[in-house]
């Protein structure tokens, strides 16, 4: 990794999570921007790292409570007059 | 997701009204059984700690006050049920708030390879669906606990911090060594793809 700005490609990595979910302030944040510019290989990280948690959410986002399993359900808590039939 | 309306009234919760009862399961139950599939990795076990987590909270529902969202006092339950049948299947201890490793090694990126480049068809196929899956099953309990409910179910720090009954550094601890591991894992599967590809 390269070293042309103030921050180092460990500040990167320490603040990695932060700026992911945008909890830094303005100018930590800006300087970060600046480093990735210039860094290919902190870019690369930056850009992969969202990447998994935005496939690791989508890859889940069609995952609902099968029919079946709602009726056992409602009947184990004996709530069966509440179930929504099919 | 974000399935985060909570339209129920506390106190006919509290008195344990059936109708109430029946709308916190309507509102609640997808997420909970989401939950349990990826903690536990299979349907019977999801259907299981679903069960047992609408169980327990209706039974103590006089120990819920309001001050969180029901969703994240639903989730605590379950994340608590799911680690107790991991503990007995493992034959040891998981504890949530266990001193966090010391080793920063696995916060280190190890493999620099452009993936984002692939196509979409590439990057959410079947195949890849079962690798993430398969990726989230190889983190600690502990981290996976914090990557499910904060990134993949979308709480905040601090309702994730709630949930695990521990700190909200302990979370950003945790979900950053499930983050780096998860884009490791991916990183290898994708990197072995466009290998394939230049061949």
């Amino acid at each position: 990794m390269t070293h042309e700005h103030d921050l180092t490609c460990q500040n990167i990595i320490e603040n990695l999570n932060a700026y992911i979910d945008g909890e830094l302030d303005d100018v930590l944040c800006t300087e970060i921007e600046a480093h990735i510019q210039s860094c290919p290989d902190c870019r690369i990280v930056v850009n992969t790292l969202k990447k998994t948690i935005e496939l690791c959410k989508n890859a889940d986002s069609e995952t609902s409570l099968p029919a079946e399993t709602r009726h056992r359900l409602f009947a184990k808590l004996n709530l069966e007059d509440y179930d929504k039939k099919d | 997701m974000n399935e985060n309306t909570e339209t129920f009234e506390l106190e006919a919760l509290q008195k344990r009204d059936r109708a109430v009862f029946a709308q916190v399961l309507d509102q609640n139950s997808d997420r909970i059984y989401r939950l349990g599939l990826k903690m536990l990795g299979n349907v019977q076990d999801a259907e299981d700690i679903l069960q047992e987590t609408f169980i327990k909270a209706f039974n103590n529902i006089d120990q819920f006050e309001g001050r969180s969202k029901i969703s994240t006092w639903l989730y605590r339950i379950a994340v608590n049920e799911s680690l107790m049948l991991l503990r007995k299947r493992k034959g040891n201890t998981i504890q949530l708030d266990a001193p966090l490793e010391t080793d920063e090694g696995d916060l280190i990126p190890r493999q620099i390879v452009d993936w984002c480049c692939l196509p979409e068809k590439e990057l959410m196929n079947t195949e890849t669906r079962d690798h993430i899956q398969e990726a989230v099953k190889t983190l600690s309990d502990a981290n996976r606990a914090a990557f499910i409910l904060r990134d993949v179910e979308g709480l905040s720090t601090q309702e994730t911090a709630e949930a695990l009954d521990i700190s909200e550094s302990a979370v950003k601890v945790r979900l950053m060594r499930a983050r780096m591991q998860l884009r490791e894992e991916l990183t290898a599967f994708f990197a072995g793809k466009m290998i394939k590809e230049t061949l």
